[in-house]
């Protein structure tokens, strides 16, 4: 589509989102304000998202959308075919041939390799938000590490459920010195954000802010010693692959109430029942 | 003995009207200092600028810090001023809802100041938040409820004891029984004496109420239009006024 610029967004708008992105990968954990652009979809479809790809895709990267977890969901194929027509990018569903991956909810299973980008989308970068509204006194204590608020969060968790109930957007602390939110994946996913040897970026639209995870970084979940953190899943295996390790969806398939466990992550799943794996539920 | 605070020529303006000015005083461990005079007489904004809520124009307000001795408070950096204001400082403010998070249980709200200063074990932060609960008379079942939920008089014991649990050795008051009913403030006079009797607290407390002062205070400040204008022992400042102004004061004919 020659009307649009490569990857929709101006090369001036592209090398802004670049600076904020190389200061992020300077601060990991850091949220870096940038000027987020009107896009041609409304907030809440990923916009700082679309934005982080739109300024690292270059014509010779293939590009994945997942949705949680799912490449055929709405939201999943509108972004693809955004930059498949903007970008002429080649696109996959696989994870391993992708270079460019923005997700939405989940990490995938498959460890990612060294030369890939994960791009999050965000729809809110500032995890001490909950308790304190006020962002000149957020910004003051990310700067002077006052983090005992985010624990003040979990400590009400505790009380309320008797456990830490918070399972999405479980808050971390990068390198030992900014706590960041992951967005909303699933607890279950937290560690796969350490030690990850991708690179990671986070772009929140509406809050315009992006924020990233170099290759390798060490991101710990946060706790109480007698409450220590735990990636939990539900207690199944995939009714379709018989995966153990996946993080799975709950599926009702019958009006009687019948439900089957599958694996979140539609790739994956895939994957594995093309090499022969069989879940109790798989025709 | 080094004081434990030491307030050197305080003055602050807004604009080109006087908050307060040239207020100098020495606080000694222990001690408790009161603060009276009408209301728009400088109290809340001397206090301000001793708690580094505010940055007066003048002056020094040097600390006895646990480690590095007397520290100009005014001059040292932000991260060490804040960090002062979560460990050995407390300040109890006027209405609790500045001072409590409303949309956090009391447990969490006395906590806080345990896990700001890095405690990591939730049974322990919570036994700790119930026994001072149960200091400041508030019944342990209610460890998990919102502060929206108590009464004013129970808010502001519970901010009391947010403030207390991590032992600070100064505490900052601005009118902590003012707006609360007639008997509830006597009862919450009472606790604050038992307090500072028992934790030996030091603590500088403004208030309009002189019987506030004569329960807790040792010594009295009494400001007009932003300056000291008699000092010494409350007893003697109320019993035996010298200055026009703090015989006024002492006759009620000032009193709101
Ligand atoms: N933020 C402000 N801006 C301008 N004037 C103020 C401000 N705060 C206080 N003042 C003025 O400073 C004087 C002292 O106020 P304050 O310290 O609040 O007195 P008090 O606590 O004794 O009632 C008053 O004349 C008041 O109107
Ligand atoms: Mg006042
Ligand atoms: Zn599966």
């Amino acid at each position: 589509m020659t009307e649009y610029n490569f990857a929709y967004l101006d090369e001036q708008t592209k090398r802004m989102i670049r600076r904020a992105i190389l200061k992020g990968l300077a601060i990991p954990g850091y949220q870096v304000p940038f000027a987020s652009r009107e896009m041609p979809m409304p907030y809440g479809w990923g916009t700082g998202g679309v934005q982080v790809s739109a300024a690292v895709l270059t014509p010779d990267d293939t590009f994945k959308v997942i949705d949680q977890g799912a490449d055929d969901t709405t939201n999943a194929v509108s972004i693809r075919t955004f930059f498949q027509r903007t970008a002429g990018v080649v696109t996959t569903t696989a994870t391993r041939d992708a270079t460019v991956i923005q997700t939405r909810h989940r990490i995938p299973e498959e460890p990612l390799h060294e030369g890939q980008i994960l791009v999050y989308q965000v729809p809110i970068p500032e995890p001490l938000r909950f308790l304190e509204p006020r962002e000149s006194e957020t910004r003051k204590m990310h700067s002077l590490e006052e983090y005992g608020l985010m624990h003040v969060k979990l400590y009400e968790d505790i009380s309320r459920h008797g456990h830490i109930a918070t399972s999405y957007a479980y808050p971390v602390k990068v390198e030992g010195r900014y706590v960041m939110d992951p967005s909303p994946i699933p607890k279950f996913d937290n560690p796969k954000l350490g030690d990850m040897a991708a690179i990671q970026l986070f772009g929140a639209g509406r809050e315009q802010r992006i924020y990233a995870l170099p290759p390798y970084t060490q991101v710990v979940s946060l706790d109480f010693e007698d409450h220590p953190f735990e990636a939990s899943k539900a207690n199944h295996c995939c009714g379709m692959c018989g995966a153990t390790d996946s993080y799975l969806d709950e599926l009702i398939i019958d009006d009687a109430g019948g439900r089957m466990f599958v694996c979140s992550d539609t790739d994956y799943c895939e994957a594995r029942q093309a090499m022969g794996h069989k879940g109790k539920d798989a025709a | 003995m080094t004081p434990l605070l030491s307030v050197q020529g305080i003055a602050k303006r807004y604009g080109a009207h006087i908050g307060c000015a040239d207020v100098s005083f020495d606080l000694y461990p222990g001690e408790v200092m009161g603060i009276v005079g009408e209301s728009g007489s400088g109290k809340s904004t001397l206090l301000n600028c001793m708690a580094g809520h505010l940055v007066p124009d003048a002056g020094q307000v040097v600390f006895d810090t646990r480690t590095d001795g007397p520290r100009d408070t005014i001059t040292m950096s932000e991260p060490e001023r804040r960090m002062l204001g979560r460990t050995d400082w407390a300040f109890v403010h006027q209405h609790a809802r500045d001072g409590l998070r409303m949309g956090v249980s009391a447990g969490g709200n006395v906590g806080e100041r345990l896990m700001a200063v890095g405690e990591r074990n939730y049974g322990d932060i919570r036994d700790k938040a119930t026994d001072w609960l149960g200091r400041v008379e508030i019944d342990a079942s209610r460890v998990d409820d919102r502060p929206t939920t108590f009464s004013g008089g129970m808010q502001q014991r519970l901010q009391i004891a947010r403030n207390l649990v991590t032992g600070p050795r100064l505490v900052f008051m601005d009118e902590p029984t003012g707006g609360l009913d007639v008997s509830v403030q006597a009862r919450l006079l009472d606790l604050l004496r038992g307090l500072v009797r028992d934790m030996g607290l030091s603590a500088i407390i403004v208030t309009h109420d002189l019987a506030v002062v004569r329960l807790l205070a040792d010594r009295l400040m009494v400001m007009k239009s932003g300056r000291v204008v008699e000092a010494g022992l409350t007893d003697q400042v109320l019993d035996d006024p010298q200055h026009a102004y703090s015989q006024l004061l002492v006759s009620s004919v000032l009193q709101v």
